[in-house]
């Protein structure tokens, strides 16, 4: 059941460019885990010093802010797209 | 598209890194908000009362504290709105020195968002940008359009598709190029952030939005200068994204530092509608962690769900020893209707929303009636009149004659007087 997943493209200097991936993941905590794997300089920075999700990202399913479907708790379906935005996010260096 | 400044520059609130001056909204490594930090020192022998007083009747006073590149020509008298002693109105809630700030008739589209764009618009011209773009519950569309449309840059500005019909025809009338989005604020709010990391646009809140917050400074710079350089006891502030309250305070904390006033610890309360309240249910439950809600007021141009600036806002607020309240729909609309019957501001749902939360305060003994308070009214009425739609009957007409007047008066007033009438009735023949 995999997912696509969306970056900003403050994101991408991490991701050798990649602005989306696939994953298996069935929830955040496994989405987390996947970029962990994958791309561990991402997880560094969406991460912080206590190893939680960085309090200035939003996470989207399909346009709904993941707060409103659960959370944590939400079941990834087969071909949500999941979006990680900076809660204030605009302009890339 | 960078320029380099020695009075300011971009900082990270949170690990204090810094960026010079670009169009970036957030730190690339820890993802926080960024802030225009300046050189107070710097401005010392120039951020004078003298200075200010012998400067232009608008915000471009205080130019010296605004992130305004050099060489630019500030062009439009933006702001400086009156601020009125409200007398009447404190009868009426239990206020003896109440205070209001007009943004109702601010300079040239009627809100503080005047303010803000302007601001945002100097930084925009001067990073090469030549389409500006906003997300906006309206008044922020209504002034990106009409000051870029003054300075000949193209504007592109989203709004959820249920704004007030008049705020999309002040958009549309400057030419702008509107795009309504099938969704709320927060929708458009975070297309807009995908929309500024495709294209090479300046949006004014989302890459602009450092510069652009700062000019909401102006609103605390003009209290205490309108109050004869004095800070108040407190100030009640509508909030839609938290920004505003949160730069009042940085004004006066400038002031203070610079000399300007005398230090005094003003307290600051928010006013959010109870149909959109992250951030005055966050301050009530002592926490700065804001769940996100999905609006559902008339008081659409706060109708944020999840406010960028609400967890500082809501700290600040609480640091400073205020508080936070929330009015309904119904509370809007009177707070809307009191302050125009008492002193003669018509202003928008989110002005209702301050004023009934004012009175809340003062019911519920927040506010002490002599303390200098100062409610901040943001926007105009003229833009949300179907807020007040069926709340006054449409009166029939009468004939162009005296007695008629006469008869129609009485009958308002319920009551018979007949020996008017009858020298009404000769009168009219």
């Amino acid at each position: 059941m995999p997912i696509k997943v969306l970056l900003p493209t403050a994101f991408t200097r991490h991701t050798d460019g990649r602005k989306q991936f696939d994953s298996a993941a069935q929830n955040l905590p496994g989405l987390l885990a996947d970029i962990d794997q994958t791309f561990p300089a991402l997880s560094t920075q969406i991460k912080d010093d206590d190893g939680k999700l960085r309090r200035f990202i939003n996470i989207y399913v399909n346009d709904e802010d993941i707060r409103f479907l659960g959370g944590e708790a939400y079941a990834f379906q087969d071909g949500d797209e999941v979006m990680l935005i900076p809660s204030i996010a605009g302009g890339s260096l | 598209m960078n320029y380099s400044c020695s009075r300011y520059e971009l900082k990270c609130n949170e690990c204090g890194k810094r960026f010079g001056n670009q169009p970036l909204s957030a730190c690339p490594d820890c993802l926080a908000p960024l802030e225009v930090d300046y050189d107070l020192d710097a401005v010392r022998g120039i951020f004078t009362r003298e200075n200010i007083a012998a400067g232009p009747a608008s915000i471009w006073r205080y130019a010296a504290l605004l992130p305004i590149p050099d060489g630019f020509q500030p062009d439009l008298p933006v702001g400086f709105t009156p601020l009125i002693r409200a007398t009447n109105l404190g009868k009426r809630i239990g206020a003896t020195n109440l205070y209001v700030k007009n943004d109702a008739v601010c300079f040239p589209t009627l809100s503080f968002k005047d303010r803000v764009v302007s601001v945002a618009l100097a930084n925009a011209q001067r990073f090469g940008f030549d389409t500006v773009g906003c997300s906006s519950t309206g008044n922020l569309a209504n002034s990106v359009a009409a000051q870029a449309a003054r300075l000949g840059i193209k504007a592109c500005i989203l709004v959820p598709s249920d704004l007030e019909p008049a705020k999309i025809l002040n958009t549309q009338v400057y030419g702008a190029r509107l795009v309504r989005i099938d969704g709320n604020y927060d929708h458009v709010n975070r297309l807009c952030s995908q929309i500024a990391d495709e294209y090479t646009w300046g949006f004014v809140n989302v890459n602009l939005r450092p510069y652009y917050a700062e000019g909401s400074k102006t609103v605390g710079y003009e209290i205490a200068e309108k109050l004869g350089w004095r800070l108040p006891d407190n100030v009640v502030v509508p909030m839609a994204g938290g920004s505003l309250i949160r730069k009042i305070r940085k004004a006066f904390q400038e002031l203070i530092y610079l000399g300007l006033v005398e230090e005094k610890h003003v307290r600051f309360f928010g006013a959010q509608a109870t149909g959109c309240s992250p951030i005055s249910v966050a301050v009530k439950q002592g926490t700065d962690d804001i769940q996100p809600q999905k609006p559902n007021t008339i008081a659409r141009s706060l109708a944020i769900g999840n406010p960028a600036d609400g967890p500082a806002a809501a700290k600040m607020i609480r640091d400073s020893g205020g508080w936070a309240e929330d009015v309904s729909d119904v509370e809007v609309v009177a707070g809307m209707q009191e302050l125009a019957e008492t002193e003669g501001i018509f202003t928008e749902t989110a002005g209702g929303v301050t004023t009934a939360v004012t009175a809340r305060l003062y019911a519920d003994g927040r506010i002490s009636p002599d303390e200098l308070t100062v409610a901040c009214i943001t926007g105009n009425g003229l833009k949300t009149t179907d807020a007040l739609t069926g709340h006054y009957e449409e009166e029939r007409a009468i004939r162009p004659r005296l007695a008629d007047f006469g008869a129609y008066l009485r009958e308002l007033d319920g009551t018979q007087e007949p020996e008017l009438a009858a020298a009404g009735a000769i009168h009219a023949n």
